[in-house]
Order: structure tokens, then C-alpha cells, then sequence
């Protein structure tokens, strides 16, 4: 067996008094590194004991002066920069309304910040492998005894004077404490470490993918989507053609809904139908949006008949043929709003005057495609 | 904790008991098998918990359309119980942060127990604002962090603040607990002979030597710790009654507030803490470090605290009738006379008549007394909360949204949840960690400190 390194020598007292005394001593003997071990703070001895201040205070106005600094910046970027929203009318920099928030970040910083800082920094914990623990020094001292060691590293350190030392002091118990060896074992491969490794690289990724893809989809957490109600295009249990979607009662009109009078009677509506909205940019732009939406799956874009539906219904015929071309305005009014051969009415998802811009707009198409030269010239 | 006394204090700890001996005492419940008494309080507590179980696990089925919350009445039980419990749990941090700075040291043998309490009761408070969400399990959002949806939480509301207080007055008293029970753990490390138990204080005492070079650092993180915590309290209680506050709510809309809900919070809290103790003492043996004398002081707070609410419940209706608002003096009027007029004159009855009796130095040192007025305090401070918050919505401003609440089983399940998980922390707690501090009372008991003989 190796010799075993000295960490340092220790003795017991009984009294708070006789602790002082010991301490004011092995200063006066020129002893620096040395510590005093006790039940609970005796006050005086950080100063016969000759130590600085400490400096824990200044540690928390520092990060506390972050907190604060933080938390205020941080209101106002959210406020005013990255989503500025008028609430109650007030100013996005509405400071007095920061004033908790901001108190509640200084203390919760500087409060956890200190503690965090004195625990790793100025204590250097966790340590439990420090040589003093296990020793019959340490179980005294945390009951009812007061201990010194004076510590190996100390420049006048010498085992046997210092025993002397305390001996003529009147400490109890003296002993010499050595340091634990390094365990020499510890291998980067150990079977039980790799094996927890692999736990957590499994365990994480697992737990996270079922919390946040199935769990959360499960009842009663996905309530809120899941609600018992019909929604458009969907299958319905309770009518029996299984549609969701209602078709008006039979021989009601919903409100602001004017009846079509030609229905099926084309003749009469290309003699008594014009088109009552005036042709301006608006409303050629309200018949796009209409066309784009209705009309051009079925016709295509530019009216074409280029349909975007993949045979899924027949092809309709160009809009530029000539027939539609010398169409009456009231006639094409009509096919939308009748429908003709294999194309549906369009009356009850269109209204009126969307209908009559949309024939405005079928206009417009025609004219682009069948675009003179002196088009070009006019337009200059 | 200077080391000289300038006045002739009572001694905090009765008789000389030796390190050893506190050692010895304290260490007692943790060391020992639990008894008769405690298993029953334990099995208790653990019904009243399962009982709560059932009623949150319906809320969580089902949703909050269980509880008696209505319009207009949108908070009930819910925010009462939420506001009862921050309360009890101001008392803790009074006592280990204010009296500390105070230089109390009365404080030393119940600081622990109360500053537990305290966690507890932040615990049960925390619960009731996270159930009323609705759904609970997107509480998370209540955070500002970069969330997928590139949304902010609103810095400008009470509800927010709330949030950071709450959730910062439960860190700040959970850390102000850990670093007072480091010592203790290092105490308890070295005395256990039992493996486990010495791993598990070996990992929490963080290898704590009891150096002087430490402790110097850690008197100096207390006096930090208690100068933050100070203001902490009285913050987070003040923002609890800017939920009301802020809003235009007749009844609400107050600047007495904030000093009148702090007040109210230390008076429940000061009674929970003192029913609590008495029971304490007197299961584990603790007569001479939680003294009589200690009980005495509590009570003589609850006194000043007490009659600082009663001065304030007048004060509301004097700046009701000053005001000259109609809607304002209507709303008092309706608290002591309106429908809801049992609730208000329980309140009255328990927080300002009971008090009282503490003027006599018999009654305010009789223990089976002082527990009853406990008692009467809590509830006639629970029922403080539920008269603010439920009769101001229950008659506002315009008669035809006027409308009554009524809790359902639900509401009172929750509320049993909420108590059995309180003492059963409670219990939990005596059994397993230090009740009181052990160098702090070591450090009070007389002669501990040095006589300056042989010093400097």
C-alpha cells in the first residue's frame, strides 16, 4: 500500500469560546491555511480568522442590474417591434405596466443567480468526495463540537508541531485526516454508464414524439377540434342523401334572394335581360375573383374550356367561339343562371350582381383574345 | 441574529438544551417508525386527496362547465380558493424573511415549518389559476418563450404579471427553504446510520462542511435572500389584488387593494401557521423549542393584522359613500344587506370580532383558544375572498346581468383536493426533514455565541 498524502491536521473544542481562542492563536502563529469547522455561524471569527468580505452582494446587483435590464428591453421588443397590438388604447411603450414583470425578473434573476453562484463558485459544490467527510472531525463538528484543521498546503505546515500545537491549546480528539486516492477505474466504457446512455437517447426522443403526436390528439385533450358538428363537403350520418350541406326548403327564399324569373324560358331572357352594372374597373375586378372561383375550373383561366379537372367532368367549349362571342349579354346571364346541357345553375352559390360582372368580365376575355391591331394603337 | 442582546429578550429556546441534545430532538420524527396518530392524519389527508382526484379528474373530462362558474359570475371558487391559498402562504415568508430583517429572533424555531408552509400553500394556489385555464395542459403558453405561433403573452395584463409572480415567489421561497436546509442536511448526513437515508442527505447537503469560510458566505446569501424575498412578498400579494384592481368592476375598482389584501394574507397566513404548530409541538416533542412564547407572538400579529382588515373593511364602505358613486355605494350596501349578506357577516363575525379576544393574556395563552380563533380566522378569511369576488360579479352595473352562483360538488371537490394535498405535504414533511432549523437554534440558545472573554 502506497503512502497515503496528508490533507491536514485537526482538533476538537468544546465551547464557541474556546474555538475563538484556538483560531486567534494559529493566526497569531502565522498559520493561513487553515479552516474552522462549526455547528452554526459563531460570530467574530471571520475576523480573527482574518477573512475578506464577502462578495456575494456585489455578484447580485450585477446579475439583478441583467434581470431587470433583460426583462425591460425584452417587454419592449415584443411591444413595439416584433408584434406591436393596441391594447386598452395604450401606447406600445406603455412603461408603468412593465413595472411588476420587470420587479419579479430583478428578484427571481438575482435571487436564483446568487445562490447558483455561491453554490458552484464560492463553495465549489457539489463536492462530497472532499477529504474531510467521513471522518470522525466532520460527525463531531456537525453536532456539537468546534473543529480547526490547518491544512497541508499551509507554507509553515508540519504534522507533529502542529499537534503540539493544539495539545498545549487544549483540543480533543487531534488527528491527522489523509486524502481518499483517486479511484484509478473509472473507464469511459463502463457497461452500466453506456447502458444509461442509451436509456435517455431512447427514452427522450420516444417520450417527446408520443407527448406531442399522440397524446395531445387523444381525447379529452383534442376536444376543442373535435366537436360534434357538420362541417362543408363532408359526409353526413343523419340525412339520408348523406350530404352535410343543405339544399334551401322546397318553396322558400332566403333573405335578399331575388327568384329568377326565366328559368328555362331562354328566349324571353335574351329579349327583356341587359347587363345593369356599369362597366368599370371594379366591377370587372369583383367578375374575375367570381370567374376564378366558379367559373374557371370547369372553362379554364382565359375561358379556353382548358379545364383543370383531369376528365374527371366533360370538357366545356371555348368561350371565344364565335357563337358565345355574338351572345347577347342576357343569354349568357341566362346559361349561368340556368345552367345548360350538362353544366348546373350557378344561382344559388352566385348572386345577382356577381353574375352580371362575371358576364362583364367574360367580355373583358373575349376581347383579350380576339384582340384587333388597332386595339394596340388605341390603347397607346 | 446579532450576538448581543439589547434588551431582555425571553430566551427563544427554553432551558439549555445542548447541540447534542437539539440534535437529538429534532432528528426524532425522521429516525423513528411513524405512529397511530400520524398514519391516521396520513390516511386522512390521502382521502380527502383522492376525493379532490375524482372532482379534478371530471374538470379534466369534461371541462370547467362542471364548476358553478357563470356569467356573470366567471369566477368563483376557482380564483377564491387561488387567493385564500397565496394568502396562507405570505406568513411563511414574513416570518423568515421581515421578522429576520426585523432581527426577531422569536423567528428561529418556526421559520422552517412556516417557510414549508409556504411552498405548500404556493403549491395549492398554483393549482386553481392552471385548473381554471380550462385546458391545462397548454398552460405552457402562460410563458413568453418563441413559440411556434410567433405569439407574445400580453406584458401589460394583471393576469400576466400574476403569472411571474406566483411562479417567482414559489421559486424564490422553494431556493430561501433549500439553502436554509443545507446545514441540516450535512447534520443529518453525519448522524444517520442508515445507508439510504445517508446517500439521500449526502446528494441535498451538496458536501456542506459547516466551514467558516462558508458559513461566512452563507449568513451573508440569508441576509441577501431575506432582502429580496421582503419585498417579494408584499409584491406578489399586491399584484394578486390588481387582478381586481385594475379592472372597473364596482366593488374591485379600489386603490385600497394592495396594503388590504397583504394585510389579510399574513392574518390567514399567521392562523394557519399557528394551528399548524400547535399540533406540532405537541406530536414530536418540540414544547421548548416552539414555545408558548412563540404562540403568544403569533397571536399578538394576528391582533394588529386583524384590526388592520377591520380598519380597511370600514374604509372601503366610507370611500363607497365619499365617492358619491351610485354603482360603488350600491355594491357595499349589497354585501352586508343583499343576498349574499351571511357570507359578509361570517367574514366580520371570524376576522374582526374573534380577534379580539386576544387583547386578554389568558385567552391569547390558552392553546385550545388560540387553535378555535385559528380556526375562525381561516374561514372568515376564505370567506373574505369569495364575498369580494363573488357578490361584485354578481351584481354589477346593469340589474338584468345580474346573477346568483352556486358551487357544485365539483367546486367543493376541488377545494377538498386542494387541502389534502396541503397537509399531506405537511405530513410528508415532519416525517422526513428537519421541522426546525438546527443551527439556528443552536446558534439562539443561550451561551451558544461566544462571551467575548478569551476573544478579541
Amino acid at each position: 500500500m502506497e503512502e497515503r498524502k496528508i490533507f491536514s491536521v485537526a482538533a476538537l473544542f468544546d465551547t464557541a469560546d474556546d474555538i475563538m481562542r484556538a483560531a486567534k492563536e494559529a493566526t497569531a502563529a502565522g498559520y493561513t491555511k487553515y479552516d474552522v469547522n462549526i455547528p452554526y455561524p459563531v460570530h467574530g471569527l471571520e475576523k480573527v480568522m482574518k477573512l475578506k468580505p464577502s462578495l456575494l452582494g456585489l455578484i447580485t446587483f450585477v446579475i439583478g442590474l441583467g434581470g431587470v435590464t433583460f426583462a425591460v428591453l425584452f417587454m419592449s421588443w415584443v411591444t413595439n417591434v416584433d408584434y406591436p397590438l393596441v391594447i386598452g388604447g395604450k401606447p406600445f411603450f406603455s412603461w408603468p405596466a412593465f413595472v411588476p414583470v420587470a420587479f419579479e425578473v430583478t428578484v427571481l434573476s438575482a435571487s436564483v443567480g446568487t445562490v447558483v453562484a455561491m453554490i458552484a463558485l464560492f463553495f465549489k459544490f457539489p463536492h462530497n468526495s472532499h477529504p474531510l467527510h467521513e471522518t470522525n472531525y466532520i460527525k463531531k463538528v456537525s453536532s456539537d463540537k468546534f473543529g480547526i484543521n490547518i491544512v497541508a498546503v499551509d507554507p509553515i505546515f508540519d504534522e507533529t508541531k502542529i499537534k503540539e500545537f493544539f495539545t498545549k491549546l487544549g483540543g480533543k480528539e487531534i488527528e491527522t485526516i489523509y486524502e481518499e486516492p483517486m479511484p484509478k477505474d473509472i473507464k469511459m466504457f463502463d457497461k452500466r454508464f453506456i447502458s444509461v446512455l442509451v436509456m435517455v437517447a431512447f427514452v427522450t426522443p420516444g417520450a417527446t414524439y408520443l407527448v406531442l403526436n399522440k397524446l395531445l390528439y387523444m381525447q379529452p385533450f383534442s376536444w376543442m377540434s373535435e366537436q360534434d358538428k357538420g362541417l362543408p363537403q363532408s359526409k353526413s350520418e343523419v340525412f339520408s342523401d348523406g350530404f352535410t350541406m343543405r339544399p334551401p326548403v322546397e318553396g322558400t327564399v332566403a333573405r335578399g334572394f331575388i327568384p329568377y324569373e326565366y328559368k328555362g324560358l331562354k328566349d324571353s331572357a335574351v329579349i327583356n335581360l341587359s347587363n345593369p352594372l356599369p362597366y368599370s374597373k371594379v366591377v370587372i375586378a369583383k367578375g374575375k375573383t367570381k370567374f376564378d372561383t366558379y367559373c374557371s375550373p370547369c372553362h379554364g383561366y382565359f375561358g379556353k374550356g382548358d379545364t383543370r379537372l383531369h376528365d374527371q367532368f366533360p370538357k366545356p367549349p371555348t368561350l371565344h367561339s364565335d357563337k358565345v362571342r355574338n351572345w347577347s349579354d342576357g343569354n349568357i346571364y341566362h346559361v349561368i343562371t340556368n345552367g345548360q346541357n350538362i353544366m348546373p345553375s350557378y344561382e344559388k352559390q352566385i348572386n345577382r350582381d356577381d353574375r352580371w360582372a362575371i358576364v362583364h368580365y367574360i367580355r373583358v376575355l373575349q376581347r383579350s383574345q380576339n384582340a384587333k391591331d388597332s386595339d394596340l394603337t388605341n390603347s397607346k | 441574529m446579532t450576538a448581543i442582546d439589547y434588551t431582555q429578550e425571553i430566551p427563544v429556546v427554553e432551558g439549555r438544551p445542548t447541540a447534542a441534545q437539539i440534535d437529538e430532538v429534532v432528528s426524532i420524527p425522521m429516525n423513528t417508525k411513524p405512529g397511530k396518530i400520524w398514519k391516521t392524519l396520513l390516511a386522512i389527508t390521502s382521502l380527502m386527496l383522492l376525493v379532490g382526484s375524482v372532482a379534478i379528474g371530471y374538470t379534466f373530462y369534461y371541462g370547467i362547465g362542471m364548476w358553478g362558474n357563470n356569467n356573470p359570475v366567471g369566477w368563483g371558487f376557482d380564483i377564491v380558493n387561488f387567493v385564500f391559498w397565496v394568502g396562507i402562504g405570505h406568513a411563511g415568508t414574513l416570518i423568515s424573511a421581515i421578522l429576520f430583517l426585523l432581527r426577531q429572533r422569536w423567528r428561529t424555531g418556526i421559520a422552517r415549518f412556516a417557510e414549508a408552509m409556504t411552498i405548500f400553500a404556493v403549491m395549492c394556489a398554483g393549482l386553481f389559476p392552471a385548473l381554471h385555464t380550462g385546458r391545462f395542459w397548454l398552460d405552457g403558453y402562460l410563458f413568453p418563450y418563441p413559440n411556434q405561433n410567433h405569439l407574445w403573452v400580453n406584458f401589460t395584463s394583471p393576469l400576466l404579471w400574476d403569472v411571474f409572480a406566483v411562479s417567482t415567489y414559489f421559486t424564490v421561497s422553494l431556493i430561501f427553504w433549500y439553502v436554509g436546509l443545507m446545514p441540516d442536511f450535512a447534520s443529518l448526513r453525519d448522524r444517520t446510520e442508515n445507508k439510504l437515508k445517508k446517500s439521500i442527505y449526502t446528494i441535498f447537503s451538496l458536501g456542506w462542511r459547516h466551514s467558516t469560510r462558508h458559513w461566512q458566505h452563507y449568513e451573508k446569501i440569508y441576509v441577501i435572500l431575506a432582502g429580496f424575498a421582503t419585498p417579494l412578498v408584499l409584491s406578489v400579494h399586491t399584484i394578486v389584488s390588481f387582478d381586481f384592481a385594475v379592472s372597473v368592476i364596482p366593488g374591485w375598482h379600489t386603490t385600497i387593494f394592495p396594503p388590504y389584501f397583504v394585510a389579510g394574507a399574513v392574518f390567514s397566513g399567521f392562523a394557519m401557521v399557528q394551528n399548524v404548530l400547535i399540533f406540532v409541538r405537541q406530536a414530536f416533542n418540540l414544547k421548548h423549542i416552539i414555545t408558548l412564547n412563540h404562540l403568544e407572538k403569533m397571536n399578538q400579529v394576528m391582533i394588529v393584522v386583524g384590526m388592520i382588515v377591520g380598519y380597511a373593511y370600514s374604509m372601503e364602505f366610507f370611500i363607497a359613500w365619499y365617492s358619491g358613486n351610485d354603482f360603488e355605494m350600491f355594491t357595499f350596501i349589497n354585501r352586508a344587506l343583499g343576498p349574499y349578506a351571511w357570507a359578509y357577516w361570517i367574514m366580520i363575525t371570524c376576522n374582526v370580532v374573534s380577534p379580539q379576544f386576544f387583547w386578554f393574556k389568558k385567552l391569547r395563552r390558552s392553546i385550545p383558544f388560540m387553535f378555535i380563533i385559528g380556526v375562525f380566522v381561516n374561514i372568515g378569511m376564505w370567506f373574505e375572498r369569495f364575498v369580494i369576488i363573488v357578490t361584485s360579479l354578481a351584481r354589477d352595473f346593469l340589474p338584468s346581468s345580474w346573477g346568483m352562483y352556486t358551487p357544485t360538488i365539483y367546486d367543493f371537490g376541488v377545494l377538498i383536493f386542494s387541502f389534502g394535498l396541503f397537509f399531506t405535504l405537511l405530513l410528508l414533511f415532519v416525517k422526513t426533514l428537519p421541522v426546525v432549523s438546527i443551527s439556528e437554534v443552536k446558534a439562539s440558545v443561550t451561551g451558544a455565541q461566544p462571551s467575548h472573554k478569551g476573544g478579541h
